[in-house]
């Protein structure tokens, strides 16, 4: 069974004399969370609306479901949910209306419960133009996903939610992924791309700069894990101690810093270095490096690539 | 229940809940009425022979040509077709529904005129009740057509009440409504032809009042239907979900074509 549920195919997106999208390709199969990560411009909303059926694209082809979204848009409605970045509902239309106004047009029936478990329990009267910016974008989610579609498009769903409201947001695309739901997930935020995405693909000016698993993204990086030691004598803060692997050392507060490309050898030169100073470690933290740090390397490189800003 | 119908309800409740919406749809109309039915009366006495049917067709402008386009334009603006169309709403519904939930609401108002108009301003009912209703459908959905597709073609809010204007005023000055047609000189009487005004006031005088009509009532009535027909034919041709308004599948000045039947009017209606 073919378990690709979105197929792009060297998709163009162009606006006058600019390329938004220049070429992409890449694949989601079912039950995947995959990020689509850029800075502003990179042309990830482009190929969201396009995905959604909002825009055309002006090459290559794109599938979603089997579906074509340019000339099918009206089947493609009933398989996609979509929270747009801006959320586009009437000023006066009620919560409850909302859900109903929406559920009716996919034929089925208003979800409720989801306006409950999304925190709108006691706003269902209100109207949308009374609510909140983070109640709007619950909102938005809860019809998002009201009709169960099987491809879920979230285009920078946390922007403005509460550290609850996030939290309940990500346990609730868990639960849609465990359901077999497919979610494209357009965030700025590496943190919860990191946390949530299963595969992650990196726009840079129209282009797939980086696609992987966020595991995978930063280990191919220059791979500096970050050492932070902190011990009870100053042993390390003698001139000219260096350790095996190192490529860059300094000192913050009372703690010694180094990055190394190879963390085994750094750490353990470290422990014997201590023991035979006799000094007393307090602390030892290693941080490898985050999504956001390869997101920046990446950034600069392409920057520095092609002598502009990212 | 159905989309269409939970649509039509909702859009209806907006119509009230929306203070501009209530005070176009309604609140202008009546206190429009009020005043005119309060001060004309005394200066004009003929003003009052066709006193409903010219407060009716206000009612009808200022619902369908100041009140209908406006919304349309800025919820394209703020996306929100957008947002209908990833979740199935047809054009057909975003179009149809605000005109037919503001010709519910210029029913209302026309009901009150009807209601008030002969107590308190010794206003006549019509002679012809069919007639009537008729011509008051008509008038309605030919000019929810052209407000309809004023706000399709609108590229901006801005634009929009420039357009509505440019039917409104002169509708106000030389559709009939305060003066009679046959008042007007000779070639402006003319011109008068191509707004929906003339033709409605006509309709009503002599189908609904079984008074002199200025040209053939039954040729204004065909002219709005047909207006009407293409009016709304035309702003679902060029209907753009895109809040831009930049990928219209024909050029907006298509929308002229909604005047064609007003020309034929007013070229073979004498």
């Amino acid at each position: 069974m073919n378990d690709t549920v979105i197929q792009v195919r060297d998709f163009r997106k162009i606006y006058g004399d600019v390329v938004a999208v220049d070429g992409i390709s890449f694949e989601v199969q079912r039950g995947e969370i995959f990020g689509l990560l850029g800075p502003n411009g990179a042309g990830k909303t482009s190929t969201l609306e396009c995905l959604e059926g909002l825009r055309t694209p002006d090459g290559g082809s794109l599938r979603v479901m089997g579906i074509n979204p340019t000339r099918q848009s009206r089947k493609l409605c009933h398989v996609i949910g979509v929270q747009l970045q801006s959320s586009g509902l009437p000023d006066n239309i009620c919560v409850d209306e909302a859900m109903k106004f929406f559920c009716a047009y996919h034929g089925v029936a208003p979800r409720y419960d989801l306006l409950d478990r999304l925190g709108l329990a006691e706003k269902r009267n209100a109207q949308y133009h009374q609510l909140s910016a983070g109640l709007q974008r619950r909102l938005a989610l809860a019809l998002a996903v009201a009709h169960d579609p099987p491809v879920l498009f979230l285009d920078e769903p946390t922007a403005g939610l509460d550290v609850p409201s996030r939290v309940e947001l990500h346990s609730l695309m868990r639960e849609l992924q465990a359901a077999g739901t497919t979610v494209i997930l357009a965030t700025h935020d590496m943190a919860e791309a990191e946390e949530m995405a299963d595969r992650v693909a990196i726009l840079l000016r129209g282009k797939i700069v980086a696609t992987g698993t966020p595991l995978e993204l930063t280990a191919t990086g220059a791979g500096l894990t970050k050492v932070s030691v902190r011990t009870k004598g100053a042993s390390l803060f003698s001139p000219g101690v260096t350790f095996p692997a190192v490529s860059q050392q300094g000192f913050k507060d009372e703690y010694a810093i180094y990055f190394s490309t190879d963390i085994g050898p750094t750490v353990a030169a470290i422990i014997s270095f201590l023991e035979a100073q006799e000094d007393t470690l307090i602390d030892l933290r290693v941080e490898r490096p985050s999504l956001e740090d390869r997101f920046l390397e990446i950034t600069r490189t392409e920057a520095t690539n092609t002598g502009g800003a990212p | 229940m159905s989309a269409f119908v939970n649509h039509f309800l909702f859009e209806f409740r907006t119509g009230i809940r929306n203070k501009n919406l209530l005070m176009l749809n309604h609140l202008f109309p009546l206190g429009f009425y009020a005043m005119m039915g309060l001060i004309m009366t005394e200066i004009n006495p003929g003003f009052v022979a066709t006193m409903i049917p010219a407060m009716v067709v206000f009612a009808i402008l200022s619902g369908m040509m100041l009140g209908l386009p406006a919304p349309l334009v800025a919820a394209r603006e703020a996306g929100i077709f957008r947002s209908y169309k990833v979740n199935g709403v047809p054009p057909f519904s975003i179009l149809i529904i605000p005109a037919l939930t503001t010709i519910l609401h210029t029913t209302v108002v026309a009901v009150v005129i009807i209601a008030t108009a002969p107590p308190f301003f010794d206003a006549p009912l019509p002679v012809s009740w069919p007639g009537f209703a008729v011509t008051f459908l008509a008038a309605a959905f030919s000019c929810a057509g052209l407000g309809v597709l004023i706000g399709v073609i609108s590229s901006s809010s801005r634009i929009t009440v420039l357009w509505s204007q440019l039917i409104y005023l002169p509708s106000m000055m030389l559709g009939g409504m305060m003066l009679p047609h046959e008042l007007l000189p000779e070639a402006m009487g003319k011109v008068a032809q191509l707004l929906p005004a003339t033709q409605a006031m006509n309709a009503f005088r002599g189908l609904a009042y079984g008074l002199t009509a200025d040209f053939d009532p039954w040729g204004s009535l065909i002219v709005l239907l047909a207006s009407g027909v293409l009016e709304f034919g035309l702003a679902i041709y060029l209907f753009n979900w895109d809040r831009h308004n930049t990928t219209q599948r024909g050029h907006p000045l298509l929308a002229l074509l909604a005047l064609l039947p007003y020309i034929v009017g007013m070229l073979l209606l004498s």
